[in-house]
């Protein structure tokens, strides 16, 4: 037992010490503001391009780093690894995003900006995040329960 | 189109710090960092599961709160709540329906070389792009 709640522990500390990373990569890469966001999204007015260097780097050092990870076989503080190994692209897939991009180039807001905004004391996120939480308990309710192989 | 407000540096060292963020959930838990799954799920959770999603929000927040003296942040004033409400569901539902959002396809997905996640990034971003052109330029809504 005391070697579970060790488990349990480091993912804790794992977890954390990711989403504080996380956290701050946000903040300091300006996406917290979702001005600056629309800014990037409005290409039709003044275009600043910084979200897309955002993007690309992160994507860039997860690209190089999950390889070396996903090639020792094991987390190092789990079993396995949780990953999705879904392939097909369907309509939830697409109309999903749709719908996510429309609510994302509205206000400027996804998760995790959002989620940082109600430490930043933004009050736009006191009516977005509930409404997030909403909207995806609302999807989790009305779907058609996953085929079972 | 004009560029402003381009701040390259910043946008370079906050993405690194995201990529690396994914990194260490993979590696150490095993878990993808997309947002919108480890927030959205967290009500539907077992017990077992609850833990790491509160710590990696923690996190989360008191990443983005501790560097906030770096980066002051200009609240946006006068955007219209019924709007903020419209864009939440929107993107809960959304992110919900298609699996991830901009961290759990846009980075983490496309990290994998997913074919599933470089399209949902591919159709949210042009999406998103529309409904801002919309939004800003047909509607003129929020200033």
């Amino acid at each position: 037992m005391n070697w579970l709640r060790g488990r349990a522990a480091l993912q804790s500390a794992a977890s954390l010490l990711a989403g504080v990373t996380f956290g701050a990569g946000l903040q300091v890469g300006g996406m917290t503001d979702p001005q600056k966001v629309l800014a990037f999204l409005d290409l039709a007015g003044a275009w600043d391009p910084s979200l897309i260097l955002v993007l690309g780097a992160a994507v860039a050092v997860a690209l190089v780093g999950f390889r070396f990870i996903l090639r020792r076989g094991a987390p190092l503080w789990a079993d396995r690894f949780d990953l999705s190994s879904r392939l097909v692209i369907d309509l939830p897939l697409v109309l999903g995003a749709a719908i996510f991009g429309v609510g994302w180039g509205l206000a400027g807001y996804c998760p995790g900006p959002a989620l940082a905004g109600l430490a930043l004391g933004n009050e736009e996120t006191w009516i977005f995040v509930p409404a997030l939480l909403l909207g995806s308990a609302l999807h989790h309710f009305t779907r058609r329960p996953p085929a079972t192989h | 189109m004009s560029v402003q407000g381009f701040t390259p540096v910043p946008a370079l060292a906050g993405g690194l710090l995201i990529g690396l963020a994914a990194c260490l959930l993979l590696g150490l838990s095993g878990r993808v960092a997309g947002i919108s799954g480890i927030f959205g799920r967290l009500p539907f959770s077992a017990a077992g599961n609850r833990l790491w999603r509160v710590s990696f929000l923690t996190g989360l927040l008191l990443g983005a709160w501790l560097l906030q003296a770096l980066v002051p942040a200009l609240h946006r004033q006068h955007f219209p709540s019924w709007a903020l409400a419209l864009s939440g569901l929107l993107v809960g539902y959304g992110t919900a329906m298609s699996g991830g959002c901009t961290s759990g396809h846009g980075v983490c997905g496309m990290a994998r070389l997913s074919q599933r996640s470089l399209v949902a990034t591919c159709v949210f971003l042009l999406s998103a792009i529309l409904t801002t052109y919309a939004v800003r330029h047909l509607w003129r809504l929020g200033g």
